[in-house]
């Protein structure tokens, strides 16, 4: 599977579009985790827990879409883009989508 | 007067950190910007017509920075007056400039030739909560492509 966010690869020709695959993960951390943020917040500095939430629900959305590409006979996903959003405290959303193809 | 005195530890605190550890990151970012500056990182869409790179994969580096006690009080005086807010952008360069480099050592450890097409996309953990945290999370992703041999 060739995952890219460009619109089209050099040396490779598209033989067919199936469409927008997408995938989506919200998470939230515990408590605690928070807790360590706001400490974090008086000193400044990389929240390590929170960029941890951030690639986790990077990879999830990913392979969800993933997934939904394999489901359709795709061999790539092409023009992939990330959008973020914010769901509730605490919480983020990452959601992932891009056109399924078959190259060949 | 105790709640003084807890404001002017908590700002002494912040900015003593605050002010080292920016340092300390500028120092490690400049470093690895030149250790990675063989990767180019280009925002153009398409790829150049350029048969021996092929290989392509998604790279992506992500970052959450929060800025510390004393910039947050600075940056809610200057809400006060109006004008440019200083002690934040430092906090967004920072991520953005961390979160590019993170996206370039995983080309690198591809081997891939170049970056193409690079999108930066700002997310928000915190955003509606009452005491929000000041903090900025970044995703950088675009397609490295390799030569292939």
């Amino acid at each position: 599977m060739i995952i890219t966010n460009i619109e089209i690869l050099p040396d490779k020709r598209i033989v067919e579009h199936l469409g927008l695959v997408q995938g989506s993960s919200v998470r939230a951390k515990h408590v605690g985790r928070d807790i360590m943020a706001g400490l974090k917040n008086i000193f400044g500095g990389e929240l390590k827990g929170y960029t941890e939430l951030l690639q986790e629900s990077r990879t999830e959305a990913m392979d969800r879409m993933i997934e939904q590409a394999e489901a359709v006979g795709a061999n790539a996903i092409l023009n992939v883009r990330f959008s973020t959003s914010s769901v509730a405290a605490g919480a983020a959303e990452l959601f992932a989508y891009g056109t399924a193809v078959i190259l060949e | 007067m105790i709640d003084l005195i807890i404001l002017v530890t908590l700002l002494a605190v912040g900015y003593g950190f605050g002010t080292y550890a920016e340092k300390r990151h500028y120092k490690s970012i400049i470093t690895r910007e030149n250790e990675l500056r063989g990767i180019p990182v280009i925002t153009s869409r398409f790829p150049p017509v350029n048969k021996s790179l092929t290989d392509a994969a998604l790279v992506s580096g992500s970052v959450v920075i929060s800025v510390d006690y004393f910039k947050r009080f600075l940056a809610a005086l200057r809400n006060l007056v109006g004008g440019r807010v200083t002690s934040y952008e430092s906090l967004v360069d920072r991520a953005r400039r961390e979160a590019i480099l993170r996206m370039k050592a995983e080309a690198k450890g591809i081997n891939a030739n170049i970056i193409f097409n690079v999108k930066l996309e700002t997310s928000s953990i915190h955003k509606g909560r009452k005491n929000g945290i000041g903090s900025v999370e970044v995703l950088a992703y675009g397609t490295a492509l390799t030569k292939r041999n």
